[in-house]
């Protein structure tokens, strides 16, 4: 199936895209402020059901890269990201039937989007995360062993750059992101391309219906004046972690990640309680008391108790009344290949990954 | 230590005259279409009563809402020359690309995005293009524009671009008035460029409106140093204020919270400010009013300042009614109320009148609303509480109950009950609650820089030490001085450990040291 994506999708598709992005991946705001704009000057997307690819379908993954402060300066620019998809089509020869995005949570949930819309490409209802993580590895491409060259980036100065071969996702990583760095912090990228059937064997499908209609939740509970967590929770199908206060947020900035910890002191049941929240870019790990309660990948997310908002890493702050919940991750993210790509020992804790939601 | 406190309104100015902790007299006059003679009636008033005159006043302390209610009604804003130094960066976002089209129209702002900027680590983005700034400036120049402002890439970090675009623009426009985009806002282009232009198209009125309250000091036989309230219930030099009217654009509702939290002894409550035009919800935490921690939007424009949390609503007792369509406002009659109003003999229908017609205040001549229908009064009304309902809930932080304190004057428009509310209290001159805090701002001193190669909490300890000489010079009594909040930023990938530090104190004004040297 194929169809027109509405521009009354565009603000629920960005709040459930915040929310999924697990405090990171950056604001959707711009890109989304990018988009109406596109559809005010009488541009407009499709959005196209990942099993209708045929098989040979060349599918661009795109995605804005760099540090998320940066890109509350240097404002994404949908000309950049379909810039990047241009250079890669006359680099492989081969012109693309769709876009997807590499992950639906925070901005780049936006990015196929933007390009789609300037260059009149379907954008496929998928991703390879379903949520956000900082690096190129611990995409479900990267767990399917698919290839991962070649890569395409883009300046706002006419810088262009092409990675075209990498030995793996982690030099693929390494290398990008010193370009990336070296532009700026902020770039526009085009990933390895992919296949119609290497989208539809280890893409995340259907994610950015998933994340519109966890918006349209979310937007609606607070219209009706009822609970915007309990409708996140009951959409995703997630467990409430932990309410209450933010009482400090230590961060510090290494080897190109906002690393940190949150303090979040209890209310209500969770009062007498102390939860830390330690990030890397996304909430990594929730530790109860000292006891570790949820981790990697299963999807912790930050909310404003009251409004249900997301509450990025970068953006939480003293005196926030927050709730903590978890929502399950993707099954590929949770096999042991999976989680030798994003589970907890990933990010550097040496934990043994246990769910929320095994029972 | 005399103070006098006055709180100009756009429907009410009142004023206090305070010794210390006490009140000595208090008045509140409608704010007429000369506002300045309302402001000299007001100083007359509370100083003929006492027998200290006029001369004798140690400061006075002024607080407006000109500056916010001119954004939210869209009127009175200058036409701005907006210059922005990104290119070739955020192309597809122009200024004011986020701002509701009415206020967009009622600025026109005339629009040039230019190469230049920073990146984040101080390196050039591309070299500043200073004929493109210089012809920006001759065509704002020959559009008879008088107020520029200028926002370049990363310039919180980096000022440079922004200070020799102005010199630019100046050697162009010798007299035109400049706000620079890093003397106001923070990281994040889009939100500190709106406080920019924002801040251009109020400093005309910003300016006057100093003169004109000097004037009226002067007249008044006042010789005191005067100051203009703050976002954060503190006070600056009027002179100083003038240049940056958005950093007032909360003080009216933040004077109004830190005077209810004087009147009721209660740090920790609700309070709404129910003005002529508009009526502000806000937080007393501790005695202060809670600090908004992110985006802030002001007449539907997000900004990213220091701004109290504040819930504004199209509220007030010059609100107008619609009575076929049954809607409450936006639009307000402002200080015209007393010549505009049903009950004042005028012919527009507005909440002060529903309330006469209901008996809820004794305004006016109430025989001059006795034909409204009943019906349509209590389904005003009841609109009236929903509303007040609905904001109150809106700023909440539990389920629990609240006491929400009803200030300024129009509350007799909020009811005895409302839900979600343990009580409405209400205080003695609480129709001077906003004069009163104004009286008793104090003055805050404000470190924000970056602070390298030092570990975080040596970078807070000593972004406080210098906040607290900052607000000693400021005039501030050094054991009165107190911690009002710190924030602190890792600015990624600069080397050092570099963190922007942000801390700000306040402190009590110093009135014997300033006597003396008076």
């Amino acid at each position: 199936m194929i169809r027109d994506f509405e521009v009354d999708e565009i603000d629920p598709l960005a709040v459930g895209a915040w929310i999924l992005g697990t405090g990171g991946g950056g604001s959707p705001y711009l890109a989304q402020l990018n988009l109406k704009k596109l559809y005010r000057d009488g541009r407009k997307c499709r959005l196209i059901d990942p099993l209708e690819l045929d098989d040979d379908d060349a599918v661009a993954v795109v995605s804005k890269m760099g540090a998320p402060l940066v890109g509350q300066e240097r404002l994404v620019d949908p000309a950049h990201l379909a810039r990047a998809m241009k250079l890669m089509e006359e680099y492989t020869g081969k012109p693309f039937r769709a876009v997807m995005s590499v992950e639906i949570g925070g901005g780049n949930a936006l990015s196929p989007f933007l390009a789609g819309a300037m260059l009149d490409i379907p954008v496929v209802d998928a991703d390879a995360m379903g949520r956000a993580y900082p690096e190129a590895q611990m995409t479900s491409f990267a767990i399917g062993d698919l290839q991962m060259y070649p890569l395409t980036l883009v300046d706002c100065r006419d810088n262009e750059a092409i990675v075209a071969k990498a030995a793996s996702w982690k030099w693929m990583e390494r290398i990008s992101r010193k370009v990336c760095t070296e532009v700026g912090s902020t770039s526009a990228t085009c990933k390895a391309p992919r296949t119609g059937r290497e989208v539809k064997d280890w893409g995340v499908l259907h994610t950015v219906t998933k994340a519109t209609s966890l918006g349209r939740a979310v937007l609606s509970a607070r219209a009706r004046h009822t609970d915007p967590v309990a409708a996140v929770l009951e959409h995703e199908g997630g467990v409430e972690l932990f309410k209450g206060k933010v009482t400090d947020v230590d961060r510090t900035t290494t080897g190109g990640f906002l690393r940190g910890v949150a303090k979040i002191e209890g209310l209500d049941s969770d009062r007498g309680s102390l939860l830390e929240l330690s990030f890397q870019n996304e909430w990594a790990v929730a530790f109860r008391d000292g006891t570790p309660m949820a981790m990697t990948p299963d999807l912790i997310c930050l909310l404003d108790t009251v409004s249900g908002e997301a509450i990025g890493t970068e953006t939480v702050r003293y005196g926030q009344r927050v709730t903590a919940v978890a929502l399950p991750a993707p099954a590929v993210l949770q096999t042991p290949k999976g989680l030798e790509h994003v589970g907890p020992r990933a990010f550097g804790y040496d934990l043994d990954f246990k769910s929320v939601f095994a029972s | 230590m005399k103070r006098i406190g006055i709180d100009v309104g756009g429907t009410n100015t009142d004023a206090v005259l305070i010794d210390g902790e006490t009140v000595l007299s208090s008045i509140k006059f409608p704010t007429t279409a000369d506002v300045m003679k309302g402001v000299v009636d007001a100083i007359r008033h509370v100083t003929a009563s006492q027998p200290a005159s006029a001369s004798q006043v140690d400061a006075v302390m002024i607080g407006t809402t000109h500056f916010t209610n001119a954004v939210v009604e869209r009127a009175r804003l200058e036409r701005v020359g907006a210059i922005r130094i990104a290119m070739p960066a955020g192309a597809s976002l122009p200024p004011m690309v986020d701002w509701p089209d009415d206020l967009r129209e009622a600025v026109d702002p005339l629009s040039f995005m230019v190469e230049g900027g920073h990146e984040y680590d101080g390196r050039p983005l591309v070299p500043l293009d200073r004929d493109a700034v210089r012809d920006a400036a001759m065509r704002i120049r020959d559009a008879g524009i008088q107020s520029v402002g200028i926002t370049a890439l990363f310039s919180p970090l980096t000022t440079e671009c922004e200070v020799e675009a102005a010199e630019i623009v100046r050697s162009v426009m010798p007299n035109a008035r400049i706000t620079l985009s890093h003397t106001l806002g923070r990281i994040g282009l889009l939100e500190r460029e709106n406080v920019t232009l924002l801040n251009a198209a109020l400093q005309g009125l910003g300016q006057r409106t100093v003169d004109a309250f000097a004037k009226a000091l002067k007249e008044s036989g006042v010789h005191a140093p005067f100051y203009l309230t703050q976002n954060d219930g503190t006070v600056v030099l009027a002179e100083v204020a003038a240049a940056n009217p958005v950093y007032s654009f909360a003080s009216g509702p933040t004077n109004s919270m830190r005077g209810a939290a004087f009147l009721t002894g209660l740090k920790e409550a609700m309070v709404i400010d129910v003005g002529g035009t508009t009526s502000d919800i806000g937080c007393l935490v501790g005695g202060f009013p809670r600090e908004a921690n992110n985006v802030v939007e002001v007449g539907g424009v997000r900004t990213l300042f220091r701004m109290p949390d504040l819930l504004p609503m199209a509220l007030g007792g010059g609100t107008i009614i619609d009575a076929e369509k049954g809607t409450i406002g936006p639009r307000s009659v402002g200080y015209r109320i007393t010549s505009e109003a049903l009950v004042f003999g005028g012919s527009t229908l507005t909440t002060t009148d529903i309330a006469v017609a209901a008996g809820l205040v004794e305004i006016g001549d109430r025989d001059r609303v006795s034909h409204l229908d009943q019906t349509l009064v209590s389904t005003l009304l009841k609109r009236i509480e929903q509303m007040v309902e609905d904001s109150v809930d809106r700023m909440k932080t539990s389920a629990d109950g609240v006491e929400l304190i009803a200030v300024g004057g129009g509350s007799f428009l909020i009811p005895e009950k409302l839900n979600g509310v343990s009580e409405v209290l209400r205080v003695e001159h609480a129709g001077v609650a906003n004069a009163l805090g104004a009286a008793m701002a104090q003055v805050s001193g404000e470190v924000d820089q970056v602070f390298s190669e030092m570990s975080r909490d040596a970078a807070i300890a000593e972004a406080e030490k210098l906040a607290r000489q900052r607000a000693i010079e400021a005039g501030a009594q050094p054991g009165t001085i107190s911690l009002l909040d710190t924030e602190d930023i890792p600015i990624a990938y600069l080397p050092g450990d570099a963190r922007r530090v942000r801390v700000r104190v306040v402190g009590d004004i110093a009135f014997n040291e300033k006597r003396e040297v008076a």
